[in-house]
């Protein structure tokens, strides 16, 4: 039993930092935020150079084979930055799915293209109505001699306005929210019958409601076996929940240093207010909240690898399925409920300066309230760990 | 990044198990499963056998005697022993008093003294808290002057709280051996003989109807200069020595993964229109709540055990805090859980007495909630905790 992190994984940490430091302030990520594509070309061309892009696919399929410790390394420096570039989308959900499921070409591809930061690419699971339930797959496709044709509505889709490829879930078999008959595609966004309608999301994102309407996809776009994607889908969004947990405790324990700043300088009646201890209570619950919330991170990254045996010493225990639903709904409950409090507690310790959208802290409390709405809420998770 | 036990450490685990299977009591276990009170005779039952495998005190250092256990070793012991229904080893020799010889106890005081305590000869309690000093612990007033020939202290004063001093044969104790401008100095660590004239135990009832907690009179009370530790007037350092020793025990962790699980089996027994209680969904979203907590507690340990090595931190805090409140959670839940036969009170049933009032599991069930309200209390409350987080660690 040993949950430390190695030489290795502290060396990308302390790079990590010091890039953040360096290149990615809180003006950049503004800047970033407001270009046309939402996120930064050349942050995204560095994160390759770093080896980030490919960092938790297998050596065999051109990766680094990382695994829990540098996953949650990766994603806590993106939430302690705030970063708006679409790692979680592009490499933990539609990689994760392509180095699960794609075959040899297909990874080759597909994982090469991310790994050099040329393509962008999304995971388009959610639909409208389903309501974090990724069986509900209205959304058809129907062979047609070599093609498939798709046709239905993706919801939320992170980045899929600004990715080349969505990994698409749609129906070959059986009906609305049958595990079974579920089947992953992987569509060009450019193809036709393809429509976007992307938009910001409040915390700084992207995100994008899509229609297939009609769309034709040759029969080597299917990833996986015909039918039998569920399994795939369910184990690549647990690895995105860890991730996206990881995320939550950067992004806590980065708010939670700018609240402690501003009571410590912030003057009423002649004094800082963080000598009030309704306050100082107040913060150490916060504290707390963040540490907690670490431990569960550390637990959801342990039983959900983005990509199950990929070599390293630093990879998660071989889990059970029901094991690591169990887990990872467990963690999502409470990160939901600690980041709730935590981003709720930091705009009113900030007083009337928490309600200005030109302080960093709002910033982080609109992004820590936002990840408990992505791939499953508090309620959703906790149905799903009684049902574990 | 590993969240297996290693070979080493699955074999201690299996040592230990084995261990309780051949030795713990059946029923001494089905009492503390089945939240019954224990009395002197139960928790000196189960020390001995522990003494006699030499296991009392199995953290302790070798040189004193111990097993030289590791963090890790010792958190296992803790976690196996509590889930199997052992009763809690009484802290206040082997993890209270203990440490604090250790470090700064003359040669006889650590012969005599650990020994006793290692071979469970001697039940020790513990002499802190006074009517006007609880969480303001510095501000106590027990007095003690040295005898005119030099060879006494002379107590007087009164502590209160005091765990079973009526098991007792010895206290350490806090008294205040000069006025200094800081109430923190002039504190000196006695060990006193609870049989020495002058002493009255006077026992009071908690909210539960239980007798645990005592006052403790001292009326010119002689104890010889050598029952001192250490230098005279530096007591409040060697108590607060003890907060750097506080280990992962404070969490309770086995404690509450038993306590969950009794939990789970009283509300798969009761029933809510015709349905197991446990698959009533509000309720069952409580234990589900519950339980997560219990597993980002169990992790907290986990990270706290990878990290030493390193000065023990804050973490203790974070422990006592969290793990307090899920063992509050928890036993409301199980007063939850009964329904309508929280209410009837048959302290012969908590003995073991008599059947009670409704299902057998009912009836310590309230009292144990209201006897519980005591953990976010002791041991520094929680907003002393808190107090000491927003220090040391928010720089607050």
């Amino acid at each position: 039993m040993d949950l430390s992190f190695n030489d290795d994984q502290k060396q990308l940490q302390d790079a990590l930092a010091k890039y953040i430091e360096r290149d990615y302030g809180f003006e950049r990520r503004r800047a970033y935020q407001g270009t046309a594509e939402g996120f930064s070309r050349e942050v995204w061309a560095q994160f390759a150079e770093m080896g980030l892009l490919s960092l938790p696919f297998a050596e065999s399929d051109g990766g680094l084979g990382g695994g829990a410790a540098e996953m949650l390394v990766v994603m806590t420096a993106i939430g302690n930055a705030l970063m708006v570039e679409p790692y979680l989308a592009t490499v933990v959900l539609a990689g994760g799915a392509i180095a699960r499921a794609g075959s040899g070409a297909q990874k080759a591809e597909l994982l090469g293209g991310i790994a050099e930061g040329k393509l962008i690419a999304a995971a388009a699971f959610e639909e409208p109505g389903a309501r974090f339930n990724l069986a509900h797959v209205a959304t058809t496709a129907k062979k047609a001699g070599a093609e498939y044709v798709l046709s239905g509505s993706k919801a939320v889709v992170l980045h899929g306005g600004q990715a080349d490829r969505l990994v698409v879930s749609a129906r070959t078999s059986g009906n609305v929210a049958d595990e079974k008959g579920i089947s992953l595609f992987v569509v060009d966004r450019k193809a036709r019958g393809v429509s976007v309608r992307d938009y910001r999301t409040i915390d700084g994102l992207r995100a994008a409601d899509i229609s297939l309407d009609g769309v034709h996809v040759p029969a080597g776009a299917l990833l996986g076996a015909e039918g039998a994607a569920f399994e795939v889908i369910d184990a690549v969004a647990d690895a995105g929940v860890a991730a996206l947990c990881a995320e939550a405790v950067g992004v806590m324990e980065s708010l939670n240093r700018q609240t402690l700043e501003y009571i410590k300088g912030r003057q009423q009646f002649g004094v800082p207010i963080g000598s009030f201890q309704v306050l100082q209570h107040r913060a150490v619950d916060m504290f707390i909240h963040a540490e907690q919330s670490k431990s569960m991170a550390y637990l959801a990254a342990i039983k959900a690898p983005v990509v199950e045996n990929s070599a390293g010493p630093s990879v998660g225990e071989a889990a059970s399925v029901k094991e690591r639903r169990r887990s990872v709904s467990a963690a999502k409950v409470h990160i939901g409920n600690s980041g709730r409090v935590v981003a709720q507690d930091a705009i009113q310790m900030h007083g009337g300066m928490g309600m200005t959208n030109e302080l960093a802290a709002a910033h982080y409390a609109k992004r820590l309230t936002m990840i408990d709405f992505v791939l499953g809420d508090s309620a959703h998770h906790l149905s799903r760990f009684e049902a574990a | 990044m590993d969240l297996n036990y290693s070979a080493q450490e699955t074999a201690f685990r299996d040592e230990v198990r084995a261990f309780l299977r051949d030795n713990l009591p059946a029923e001494v276990s089905r009492k503390v499963i089945e939240h019954r009170h224990l009395k002197r005779e139960d928790y000196m039952r189960w020390q001995d056998i522990l003494a006699a495998r030499g296991w009392l005190g199995g953290h302790w250092p070798k040189e004193f005697g111990g097993q030289g256990w590791n963090h890790v070793q010792a958190h296992i012991f803790d976690e196996e022993t509590a889930l199997a229904g052992a009763p809690r080893v009484v802290p206040f020799g082997v993890n209270m008093v203990a440490p604090v010889i250790m470090a700064f106890g003359s040669q006889q005081q650590k012969d005599t003294w650990l020994t006793g305590i290692r071979t469970n000869k001697h039940w020790w309690c513990q002499g802190y808290s006074e009517p006007g000093a609880g969480s303001d612990l510095a501000s106590l007033k027990t007095r003690a002057e040295l005898s005119a020939d030099g060879t006494h202290y002379v107590i007087n004063g009164q502590k209160t709280w005091t765990t079973m001093a009526h098991y007792a044969d010895m206290m350490f104790c806090l008294v205040r051996t000069t006025n200094e401008k800081r109430k923190q100095e002039g504190i000196s660590f006695l060990l006193i003989d609870m049989k020495t004239p002058g002493i009255t135990v006077r026992p009071f009832l908690t909210l539960d109807e239980e007798h645990s907690l005592n006052d403790v009179f001292f009326d010119n009370v002689r104890v010889p200069v050598g029952n001192r530790v250490g230098e005279e007037g530096k007591g409040w350092t060697y108590a607060k020595y003890l907060l750097g020793f506080e280990r992962t025990v404070v969490a309770a962790l086995g404690f509450s993964k038993r306590e969950l699980g009794t939990l789970k089996r009283i509300a798969a027994s009761e029933m809510r229109g015709g349905r197991p209680l446990a698959e009533d969904a509000r309720f069952s979203a409580k234990i589900a709540l519950a339980e997560i907590e219990l597993m980002a507690l169990d992790m907290t340990v986990m990270r706290v055990l990878s990290s030493r090595g390193k000065a023990p931190g804050p973490e203790a805090s974070i422990l006592k805090i969290k793990g307090t409140e899920l063992q509050q959670t928890i036993t409301e839940l199980m007063m939850e859980a009964v329904g309508p036969y929280a209410v009837p009170f048959v302290p012969e049933a908590i003995d073991g007495n008599d059947d009670g009032a409704g299902p057998a599991h009912a009836a310590p069930l309230a009292a144990t909630y209201f006897n519980w309200r005591k953990v976010t209390i002791f041991g520094g409350s929680n907003e002393i905790q808190r107090n000491i987080i927003s220090k040391a660690v928010l720089g607050l």
